[in-house]
């Protein structure tokens, strides 16, 4: 991974360096430290950390950037544009160099799609990608088409070029909400659309911008793609389940639940375990990171969580304000527990039945067994 | 009765591993169920009510594990009525021929209370079940339980588990099976107090002793 660090290195060589762009903007060097510091605790790093993010944000050059969008609901650009830490203007401008995002971008048509051929064919395994949405291969993949050309086809090319691609929220990691059964449109997340690819995966719905921005800094400082679990997801956002992190926790342990929405439990903030909440099985860092300048997160919020980072969420975590989902094959209504207590009542019942008829019928003849034998 | 005697029927780790996980299965289902649709029992917050009821189940959950895979180890070096070839009554002739007049005795077609030393083939037949359902209940707890240390070495081994049935999938599987168990419980219990009192063959206390009465030529 070293090498990616040079290959960054090498990359947009005419580009000033970020502290000089930050300079000319007006940008504080106390301000850029402060964010430095913000990161390395978003990385889960120690805080001495921070100058060496910052030695590095100052030496690297601009990695140059496209964004994808295919089957989303453009929320995690929406998410993107409301980051605090660094503003989009400075993150666009200033850390990368966006050279292709089909929703902000000042150019259209074919002067846009030759910028991004442009990128594909003059900095080949040098650019980042970022893709969000997911991508269909039903049918040839023809229910996403940009300039054209359908999603897959794209993605293969240019995530398939880049140095490395990131897939920002559920849809884009997953297959997300577009993927949810019946999946229409067959949509995959990209690791599955372009095998071969170094992906990292972000998901979330929407994907939380500050990990985004961590994740785009740890790259930039370490010149790899930070250490990842199983699914693809760097540990720093999402190696702690929620529960396990939650403020609510210790009415879980102590046994305070809402009950029903509005009741008193849910007034003072008890678990909100019985509301169907999926933090015991969602890895993500909602209850530290927190959205919106780290306002708040869902469960905060009196919400319980969706657990929107797990992949097939849609499918598996609903109903959801259920804690648990529904039996396949039985009405919608059977829960595991009304299936259950059927069954056992039955056989009780079954029990009772040849126990009274047992009882009439008297004397069993043991010892013609014992002929038999 | 005269050629009636006391054998040694099921030896101490048969006896051992049976009493521990059938408390096991009492103690998992009934925090099992609290942790499935708690009450809100606390009324401060520096309670640690289901905190202790979790704790009970996983060190429940540990020892019922360990009964199991002691049991299954048995059935391999222990002896005839403990061998593993008694879960699989329909591998031989006599086998089918007992399942058969089992069946007919418990539905009533025929008189003749069936005559067995170990387990009666019936009964083997739904241990198989059961320890199937027993290693699916292990499997998928062990599952759930590595998800708070998602690193972990469990979470290694039974982590493919989540992904393959999802969480949700496992959990809900989890606790159906509860109630599954809690079926063949009732049945077991009345089974073997038929059998104890039709057959007269003291197979419940053979439960606790280990001794059954059997006749001489066995
Ligand atoms: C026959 C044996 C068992 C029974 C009847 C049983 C029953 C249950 C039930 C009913 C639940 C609640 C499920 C829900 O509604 O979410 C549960 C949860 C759980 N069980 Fe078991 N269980 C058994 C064995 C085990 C074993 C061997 C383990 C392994 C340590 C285990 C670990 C767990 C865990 C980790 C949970 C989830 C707890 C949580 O999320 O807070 N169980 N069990
Ligand atoms: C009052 C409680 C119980 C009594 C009197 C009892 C009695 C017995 C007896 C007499 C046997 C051996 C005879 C035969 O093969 O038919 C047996 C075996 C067995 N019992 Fe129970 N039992 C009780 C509770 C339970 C519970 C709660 C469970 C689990 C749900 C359980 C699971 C088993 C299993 C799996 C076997 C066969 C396994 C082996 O051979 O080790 N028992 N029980
Ligand atoms: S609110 Fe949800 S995440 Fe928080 S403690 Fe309760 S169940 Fe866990
Ligand atoms: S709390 Fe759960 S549903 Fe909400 S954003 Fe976080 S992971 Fe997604």
């Amino acid at each position: 991974m070293g090498k990616l660090r040079k290959e960054l290195g090498g990359c947009d060589e005419e580009g000033p360096s970020l502290s000089r762009l930050l300079e000319e903007r007006g940008v504080s060097r106390r301000d850029f430290l402060k964010f430095c510091t913000t990161m390395s605790a978003a990385l889960a790093l120690p805080v001495t950390f921070a100058p060496k993010i910052a030695q590095a944000l100052d030496e690297v050059k601009r990695p140059t950037l496209v964004w994808l969008e295919y089957q989303d609901c453009a929320a995690d650009t929406e998410a993107l544009l409301r980051a605090e830490h660094p503003t989009v203007a400075e993150l666009i401008l200033d850390i990368l160099s966006v050279d292709y995002h089909e929703t902000v971008m000042a150019a259209a048509g074919f002067q846009a799609e030759e910028a991004l051929a442009k990128v594909v064919k003059e900095q080949k395994g040098k650019y980042l990608a970022v893709v969000e949405g997911s991508i269909p291969l039903k049918d040839d993949g023809i229910y996403c088409c940009v300039a054209g050309r359908t999603a897959v086809d794209t993605a293969r090319e240019v995530c398939g070029n880049a140095l490395a691609t990131i897939a920002v929220g559920t849809c884009a990691s997953f297959g997300g909400l577009p993927a949810a059964s019946p999946n229409p449109t067959g949509a995959v997340g990209v690791r599955e659309a372009v095998p071969g690819a170094t992906v990292l995966n972000l998901p979330g719905c929407p994907l939380n911008a500050d990990n985004l921005t961590a994740a785009v800094v740890y790259f930039l400082t370490f010149g790899k793609l930070p250490a990842t679990d199983d699914q693809g997801r760097p540990l720093f956002a999402y190696g702690k389940r929620i529960h396990d992190n939650c403020e609510r926790r210790p009415h879980f342990d102590a046994g305070q639940y809402v009950e029903r929405w509005g009741d008193d439990g849910h007034k003072v903030g008890y678990c909100l375990y019985k509301m169907g909440c999926k933090g015991p099985e969602t890895f993500h860092n909602c209850p530290t990171q927190r959205f919106n300048q780290k306002t708040s997160w869902p469960v905060a919020a009196g919400h319980g969580c969706a657990g929107c980072s797990q992949p097939g969420f849609w499918d598996t975590m609903t109903p959801l304000y259920q804690r648990l989902p529904n039996v396949p094959g039985f009405g919608i209504e059977h829960t595991a527990d009304s299936i259950g207590i059927g069954v056992a009542a039955g056989t009780a019942a079954a029990f009772a039945v040849h126990g009274v008829v047992s009882a009439f019928r008297g004397k069993s003849d043991a010892d013609t067994s014992k002929e038999e034998k | 009765m005269a050629d009636l005697y006391e054998k040694y029927i099921w030896e101490v780790p048969v006896r051992v591993t049976h009493w521990v996980i059938a408390l096991s299965i009492v103690t998992l289902s009934l925090t099992g169920l609290f942790i499935g649709a708690p009450k809100s029992v606390a009324l401060v917050t520096d309670e640690f009510t289901m905190g202790w009821v979790r704790f009970t189940h996983f060190v429940a959950g540990y020892a019922f594990a360990v009964s199991v895979v002691s049991r299954i180890y048995w059935s391999f070096v222990g002896n005839e009525q403990a061998s593993w070839r008694e879960f699989f009554p329909w591998r031989n002739k006599k086998g089918r021929q007992d399942m058969y007049n089992v069946f007919n005795y418990y539905t009533f077609v025929s008189k003749r209370a069936p005559y067995t030393i170990g387990h009666n083939a019936l009964a083997g037949l739904a241990y198989s079940v059961v320890f199937l359902l027993y290693i699916v209940m292990i499997i998928t707890g062990f599952a759930l339980y590595s998800e708070h240390a998602p690193h972990g070495f469990l979470h290694h081994i039974f982590g493919p588990v989540l992904h393959i049935f999802t969480n949700q999938g496992v959990r809900m599987t989890h606790h159906l099976i509860m109630w599954f168990l809690i079926a063949f419980a009732i049945h077991h219990v009345y089974s073997a107090w038929l059998m104890d009192i039709k057959e007269r063959g003291g197979v419940m206390s053979s439960i606790f002793g280990g001794y059954k009465p059997v006749h001489k030529k066995d």
